[in-house]
This record gives structure tokens, sequence and C-alpha cells, in this order.
């Protein structure tokens, strides 16, 4: 089984009139339970390649299989639930709902999943005790450090099974130490609970954690090291 | 989820609703105030006593001024015959005059007519005795108070069988009735009623005003109307003469009414409707405002129709507890209008019914298009924004 599954993918926007390819043919292949990083300098088009590995965007050609499945076939309302189901995001800038707890953070992935109310919060509870923030649950992100927001981010990215946890710059908003437990959670959940973790960074000393780095360079992938 | 929203922006949410809150507001006080004339006008018409035909001469009309009347008593008679139970039918001679006991005097309004008046007319007697026919036919010089009149002019005595002036004429005083209220500003409490051949000679006419007519039942009012003034008409071919009725009346003006009410409200609807796009604007703000929201949501598999339900709930929501407030507004202005003033204020459920039902509809119509904003972002696009 294969997490992602791409084969040829391409990207290409229209700006102002003019074409621009962001993704010129990418073949790539992540299995279960993988680390890998995409690496690459800004405007190398690994943002680009996570959007479409996360489903959030997609390919104007080429072939990708998301958990076996051809996204191609799937419409805008199947594709949330390949999300929802398949995925979970971490985003450099946390992206919490600023006025809501952190256990109710953490369950909004259930939400839109049809998982009862005491069900998501027992989910979310676990999952926030899982990343160490047990002592958090009625926290707003304000309330919390960088590193404790990342971690209920984490969290939230965990509650719902996924296959993958694709990560954009995780650690891009934090400081070394707080990056660096981070970087040490996400580790773990990819020894301990078998997850796969895709890591999108421009740090290489970040990078080389991870024990597959794939790099990005002019919409092609220039270097796959495992 | 949606309550959450509406509260964390709390200053906003009452300002959106401000405007939703006095378009039904206005609705129901408004409405109020209809149905409330309209009720009370309606009882004053029927107060006046119900299957009542008056007949006037000339065309009736409110732009005309009253007719000249050409009627005497002989006519008098003559509308008996075709009525023919004479005791339905009273006539009545008015003028104002002043009116004197001992030092006390009163202006009244002296209405000559006969012993009919309570066949005819709901006018019951607080003491004393009605006109009688040999009041009539001997010209007695007697009279029979409204309520007002004897209390201006003899307090708290009995005036039955005391002695009056009219008009420099002395009169004795038969009867006094009892307080029936105004009825279109015609005081029906400051009458005096004496024989209408008494008053024809103290008057010095030989005209009547008017000849009222007492119908058998509902049913056959706007038949014996027709009778007596086709009848008329063949007496002094080329003239006109008018029948009015109860129904007549209450059917103008109820229309005249209802068409008022129906105005005001729609003016009200229009604030109602200026409070939704007001809605709508705001929603269209917050849209925006929450783009990332919006954008992470779908990122963590919120479908196009949660995210558009979610913003509609919002309006609606709006718009719904600004109903609720705006009609607690509504009913509280409508009975303090009815208990502080003397505008008669009447709440009616189809009001309250309406403006709620509209401004739910209005948080659905125009919180469609930014929901459906909303729902269409590009998660892309939308998590990028900053």
């Amino acid at each position: 089984m294969t997490a992602f599954e791409a084969a040829g993918l391409t990207r290409s926007y229209q700006l102002e009139g003019v074409t621009v390819d962001a993704l010129r043919g990418v073949d790539l292949t992540i299995g279960d339970g993988e680390f890998a990083a995409i690496i690459g300098p800004s405007g190398s088009g690994k943002s680009t390649l996570m959007h479409l590995l996360g489903c959030l965007d997609r390919p104007t050609s080429g072939v990708l299989k998301v958990g076996g499945v051809d996204v191609s076939t799937l419409d805008d309302t199947q594709l949330a639930e390949l999300r929802n189901r398949m995925i979970g995001f971490v985003f450099q800038s946390f992206h919490l709902l600023a006025r809501t707890s952190a256990l109710d953070n953490v369950a909004l992935p259930l939400v839109y999943r049809g998982v009862a109310k005491a069900e998501r919060r027992a989910k979310a509870r676990e999952a926030l005790t899982a990343v160490g923030l047990a002592h958090r649950l009625d926290h707003r992100p304000s309330q919390m450090s960088g590193g404790e927001q990342q971690r209920v981010a984490i969290a939230r990215a965990l509650v719902g099974d996924p296959q993958v946890v694709l990560a954009d710059e995780p650690t891009g908003n934090l400081d070394t130490r707080n990056g660096d437990e981070v970087m040490g959670l996400l580790e773990r959940l990819n020894a301990d609970q078998g997850v796969a973790i895709v890591l999108v960074t421009h740090e290489p000393e970040v990078a080389v954690r991870a024990r597959r780095q794939i790099h990005v360079r002019d919409g092609l992938i220039e270097r796959d090291v495992a | 989820m949606a309550l959450e929203a509406l509260r964390v922006n709390r200053l906003r949410s009452a300002l959106t609703m401000l405007g939703v809150i006095i378009g039904v507001s206005a609705v129901v006080i408004l409405v109020a105030i209809g149905t409330g004339a309209k009720d009370a006008i309606e009882d004053e018409i029927s107060g006046l006593g119900s299957n009542i035909i008056l007949v006037v001469p000339g065309q009736l009309n409110f732009q005309a001024a009253p007719t000249q009347s050409r009627l005497d008593l002989a006519d008098v008679a003559y509308v008996r015959r075709v009525v023919g139970d004479p005791g339905q039918v009273t006539v009545s001679v008015q003028s104002g005059e002043s009116m004197r006991v001992g030092r006390n005097e009163a202006f009244v309004t002296i209405v000559g007519t006969d012993e009919n008046i309570p066949n005819v007319f709901d006018r019951p007697l607080k003491r004393g005795r009605y006109l009688t026919e040999s009041d009539i036919d001997t010209r007695r010089r007697v009279a029979v108070l409204g309520s007002e009149v004897s209390g201006q002019l003899f307090g708290d005595l009995d005036p039955v069988g005391r002695q009056a002036t009219i008009a420099g004429v002395r009169f004795r005083v038969v009867g006094v009735y009892d307080k029936v209220g105004a009825t279109f500003g015609v005081a029906r409490d400051r009458e005096v009623h004496i024989p209408v051949t008494t008053a024809q000679r103290l008057l010095g006419v030989q005209r009547v005003n008017g000849i009222a007519i007492g119908a058998s039942g509902p049913d056959v009012i706007d038949s014996l109307g027709k009778k007596v003034v086709d009848a008329l008409v063949a007496r002094y071919p080329g003239e006109k003469f008018s029948a009015v009725t109860q129904t007549q009346l209450l059917g103008t003006i109820g229309t005249v009414l209802g068409m008022l009410t129906g105005v005001l409200a729609a003016i009200a609807g229009i604030s109602l409707l200026v409070g939704g796009v007001g809605v709508s604007n705001i929603m269209l703000v917050s849209v925006r405002e929450r783009t990332k929201e919006i954008g992470l949501r779908k990122a963590l598999g919120a479908r196009q129709r949660d995210v558009l339900g979610q913003f509609l709930i919002e309006a609606v929501l709006l718009t719904t507890i600004g109903g609720l407030i705006g009609i607690a507004l509504g009913v509280g202005g409508s009975l303090l209008i009815e208990a502080l003033s003397p505008v008669p204020a009447s709440i009616t459920l189809w009001s309250i019914l309406l403006a709620f039902g509209v401004s739910v509809v209005v948080g659905v119509f125009f919180g469609v298009a930014p929901a459906r904003r909303a729902g269409r972002l590009d998660p892309v696009v939308a998590l990028r924004s900053e």
C-alpha cells in the first residue's frame, strides 16, 4: 500500500495572462509509514506539490493516487471527504481557530466526519494527551506558546487517524528549542503509530531529520535521497 | 458553532440585528395602530345600532356638501306607508341651541324626533320615559336629555319633572338617556330629544333632516333601502335620495383603513428589507475576514455545503434573533402606545408571524450570496490569504 503515487504530475497557473509552470512532470511514490521531507528553495514548486498531495488542488495533467484512489475521479465533495479521512495537515502558522479551545480546535475534523460531540471530545482529549497537552484542553490559542499551539495543530492532524500527515514548514514560526520539540514529536508519531509524514521545508537541518529527502527545483524532482 | 461566531463579534452582530429589529418592531407597531384604528371606528359604527337605514336627500358622497333637505312630515308618512311598519320609521330635525336651567347653561343638539326612537336605535333610558305619540300630536314642550346634558344642567339631581329653557322656550324634562358615547365625533350624550312637531315650530321650519328606518333583519336592509329610495324618487322625479346602511359604512371605512394598514406595513417592510441588506453586507465582510478560517475548514474536510451551511445559519440566526427581539419590542411598544396615548393599538398575530417570517426569509435571501462565496473559496487561495 502506498500513501501517494504520482506520475507525470504538472500544475500550471495563469498569472495575468502568462502561464507559469509550477510543476513540470513529477513522478513520486511515498509509501505507508515513510518519513519524507520535500526540500527546495522558495518558488521551487514544493508548496504546489504539497497542495496537490494534500488534495487541496488538482493537477493540470498527470495521475495522482492518494491511498490508491485516483483523485481525478473524485468530485469536490469526495475530495473533501478524502482529505478528512486520509490526510492530516500541519501548517507553518498553526491555523487554529482563535477563540476556540484547544479541545474544540482538535475536534474540528471530526465535525465534518459527522462524529457525535461526546465522542469528538473524547478523541480530541486523547490526541491532546498524546502530544503532551492534557493540561491545556480548555486553553485558547492566545493563551499558549507557539510550540504548544503547533502541538495542538499536530493533535488536530492526528485526531482523525490519517494515513499521512502533511506538515508545511511546521517549525518555520518556532524558535529552535520549540522547533526541535515539534520535530521530535513528529518523529515519535512516525515511529510509534506508523503514520507517514511528509514534511515540506526549506531548512536543510530540519530536512535531515527525515529518513528521505526529496529535493525539488524548478518544478521537477532534482534528487531523491533515502 | 454559528452562535459562537456571533458571540465573538457581539457589537457587530448587535448592529447588524438592529436593522432587522427596527424593521420587525415597526411592522408590528404600525400594523397594531392601523388595526386598532379600524377596530375603534368599526366599534363606533356598530354602536349606532344594527340594521339601521338612514335615508337622506341628495347623493351621499364625501366630496359634495350636504344637500338642502326637501323632505317634510308628509314625506315621512309616505315612507311609513312604503315601509309598511310605521313603528320602525323615525325622523330627525336638528339644530344647535343653548339650554338653560336656572344659572346653568349648556350648548346642546336639539333633535326633533318621535316615539319610535327606541324601536330603531339602541338608546336605553336611565330615568323617565321616551317621547310618546301624544307628545308629537299635541306638540308638547317635553324633552328627553342625553346623559351629559343632564349632568351639566342638573348635576346629581333627578331632572325628570323639572323645567328647562331651550331657545327661550320652557320645556319639561320627561326622561334621561343612558350614556352611549360619541359616534364619528357626534356627541350623542349632548343631544336633547323633543317632539318633531315642537321642534319644527321652535326652529321655524317645515323640513326634516333625515329619516331612519329599522330593518327587521340584516338580509332585508339593502332591498328595503332601495325600495324607500325608489319610492321617494317616484314621488319627486329628477331628485336624488340616498339610503346609508351600517354595512356600507363599515365596508367603505374598512376598505380605506385596511389599505392604510397595508401601506403602513409596506413602509415598515421596506425597513426590514434594508435591514436584510445590512445582514448581507456584514456577512460579506465576515466571509472576507474569515477567509483563512474557511480555507482551514476545507483542508480539514469541510465540504462546500458545510461552509455554505455555516454562513447561512449565521445569517439566519442574526435575522431570527433580531426578529424575536423586534417582536418583543413591537409588542411592548404597541402595549405602551395603547396604555399611554389615545391612539388605539391592537396587536395582530398575522403581523407578528409575517414580520418574523419575512426576517427569516431575509436572512436566507441575503445570506445566500455571502455563504455561496464562502463555500466556493479555493482552499489553497484561502489558506494563503492574510
